[in-house]
């Protein structure tokens, strides 16, 4: 799939499943087709205040504001620990200006074990940047083109749930030379305490993860998947192999699992057990004929 | 891939399900495979609440004690999850990520301990207190309550040391908050470790500066993952935003930012 070779369509969401070395206790990196590490920006970021989390029906908010200690620490202490999972390392790559985004990726493009990046132009918890990209067309379109240039390999980019029109960024960021789009990335939500008379997260806002989201999710892969050529990463909300079933269906040729790893760290290795098996009972040898389905 | 696991998801059984007072419940818990983890004073499990539509996440639970292949928890119902937690009885099936979190120093500490515990914060301390004596050191409880029925599993803390209480009615032990214990003047301790509500973890800490003792609190910040992957649950301290389900819960005083 754009030029990444996947042993399955399941990997990890950004942000819900570390380094993955976090999760080895738990799931056989062999048996996913990749992980998506943690947002890495440029330079440091300490993130924003606690608290960063609540808790809502069927999901959850987060304002962790992307804390990471910048790629050039990527490059020199975690990548080492990474270059031998078994398993595509894919990075998850954030920023405040197109020139930033693509010194970013270009240090990540001389990391031979990382096949990939992931751009999140859609994260809605930093102030200077990231979803301000994601949520116009030229903005998208300005950072996918800077990347495109310093960056050689696969170029995943991560689209925004909190705009008008999805599939006219997603058109945008093709048009730049995006080799495949993700999405979604979380929903902008808030949540009150209304004893205190206060938001319950440090800036007021957060990202509204989990299958609460779910629907929301499946709607937007499909539009997307109506109006682009490139291939589609659907992710938002999926708890089971039949989440991401419908996922696919609805055009997404591989499925990222986020919020779930929270509840049970070993779900993402028993949905991509358990797609073979649906495949295998629904009497399908390739996943690609369930891709798109319902459009057909 | 590491040859050994150290974290694991595991099913276990409530083998009993006992009111301590109105709002706290003791949960005893078998592993159905018979395999208890090695778990150390201080490290905490995620249970997953049988309550299904607005708890989604895992609830952090301290690990209360450790006895005869059995791991009990003490829930304080305070919410829907908890209070679910509550309802469970004998023969139900629940499902815990466990061992969780860093614990407290118990096998470096030597000489007289003080544990002070305030609610049902004084769950991870009878486990604690239970190995500070296995390896020789003494153990002295100081709990903190509202009134005398919220000082939980007094007597069990008694088999271990010496126990002192505080209650904000002065109905059992003497009136006020634990810092205001008249030991706190009269003698010296090794070394201090708290878990509690926030404010009187601030107060014990105040308390161990002044008199000089070394002093390690336990964090309940709210938490997602548990596993050291959302960065939810940070806390501020002087290597920076650290997470308090694997770098902690337990921290040293020195290691916070706290102006105390
Ligand atoms: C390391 C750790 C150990 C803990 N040990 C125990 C224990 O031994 N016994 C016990 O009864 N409780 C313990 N807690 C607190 C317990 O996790 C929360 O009370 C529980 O998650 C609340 O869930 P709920 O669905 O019942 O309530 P909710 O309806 O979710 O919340 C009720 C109230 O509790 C607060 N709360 C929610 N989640 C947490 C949380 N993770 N930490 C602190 N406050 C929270 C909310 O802000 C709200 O005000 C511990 C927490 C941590 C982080
Ligand atoms: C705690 C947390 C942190 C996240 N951090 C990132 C991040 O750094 N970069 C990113 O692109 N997405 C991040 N996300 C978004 C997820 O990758 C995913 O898009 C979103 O949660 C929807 O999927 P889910 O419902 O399966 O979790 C984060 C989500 C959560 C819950
Ligand atoms: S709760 Fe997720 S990192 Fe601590």
């Amino acid at each position: 799939m754009a030029g990444l070779s996947l042993r399955n369509p399941v990997m990890t969401a950004s942000g819900t499943f570390g380094y993955g070395l976090e999760f080895e206790d738990f799931v056989p990196m062999s048996k996913l087709g990749g992980i998506i590490v943690k947002g890495t920006t440029l330079l440091p970021r300490e993130g924003n205040d606690y608290p960063r989390m609540a808790e809502t029906a069927s999901g959850m908010l987060n304002c962790v504001g992307l804390q990471n200690k910048g790629v050039n620490y990527f490059a020199e202490h975690i990548y080492p620990q990474l270059r031998d999972m078994d398993t595509n390392v894919i990075v998850n790559v954030s920023g405040s200006s197109p020139e930033n985004y693509a010194e970013c990726a270009a240090i990540i493009d001389g990391l031979d074990k990382i096949p990939a990046i992931e751009l999140n132009i859609s994260c809605p918890n930093v102030k200077d940047g990231g979803m301000a990209f994601g949520v116009t067309c030229e903005g998208a379109a300005s950072v996918v083109k800077a990347v495109r240039r310093a960056y050689h390999k696969t170029l995943i980019v991560k689209l925004s749930p909190n705009v008008t029109n999805i599939a006219d960024i997603a058109r945008a960021v093709e048009a730049e030379g995006a080799d495949c789009v993700s999405l979604i990335n979380t929903l902008m939500g808030m949540s009150i305490d209304i004893e205190k008379r206060c938001p319950r997260l440090s800036i007021g806002t957060g990202g509204l993860s989990g299958p609460a989201i779910k629907p929301v999710a499946v709607r937007m892969v499909n539009q997307v998947a109506k109006a682009v050529r490139v291939p589609i990463i659907g992710l938002g909300g999926i708890m089971t192999t039949e989440d991401a079933i419908e996922f696919m269906m609805a055009g997404a040729s591989a499925i990222e699992v986020g919020t779930a790893n929270f509840i049970d760290p070993a779900v993402s290795g028993k949905i991509a057990d358990g797609i073979n098996h649906w495949l295998d009972a629904h009497s399908i040898n390739d996943v690609n004929e369930i891709v798109g389905i319902i459009n057909q | 891939m590491r040859f050994f696991k150290m974290k694991q998801i595991k099913d276990f059984t409530v083998v009993s399900n006992n009111r301590l007072d109105e709002r706290n419940v003791l949960l005893r818990l078998s592993p159905i495979d018979g395999q208890m983890p090695a778990i150390k004073p201080g490290q905490f499990v995620q249970v997953q609440s049988p309550a299904k539509d607005n708890t989604f996440l895992r609830l952090p639970i301290s690990i209360n004690n450790v006895e005869d292949g059995q791991l009990w928890l003490m829930v304080q119902m305070i919410g829907d999850g908890t209070k679910a937690l509550g309802a469970l009885r004998e023969g139900d099936r629940i499902n815990l990520v466990l061992p969780l979190g860093n614990g407290f120093s118990t096998d470096k500490a030597k000489g007289k301990i003080l544990l002070v515990g305030g609610g049902v914060g004084i769950a991870p301390l009878l486990y604690a207190g239970k190995k500070l004596k296995d390896q020789g050191a003494e153990p002295v409880f100081l709990l903190g309550a509202r009134t005398a029925s919220g000082v939980l599993e007094r007597d069990l803390f008694e088999q271990i040391g010496r126990v002192l209480i505080t209650t904000e009615d002065g109905s059992l032990g003497e009136r006020g908050f634990v810092t205001q214990h008249s030991a706190l003047q009269q003698e010296k301790f090794d070394k201090i470790m708290v878990c509690g509500p926030k404010p009187m973890m601030m107060a014990v800490a105040r308390y161990a500066k002044s008199s000089d003792t070394d002093c390690e609190v336990s964090l309940e910040n709210m938490m997602a993952c548990g596993l050291g992957a959302c960065l939810c649950c940070v806390e501020k301290t002087v290597k920076g935003n650290v997470c308090v389900c694997t770098e902690g819960p337990v921290f040293n005083i020195n290691q916070l930012t706290w102006q105390i």
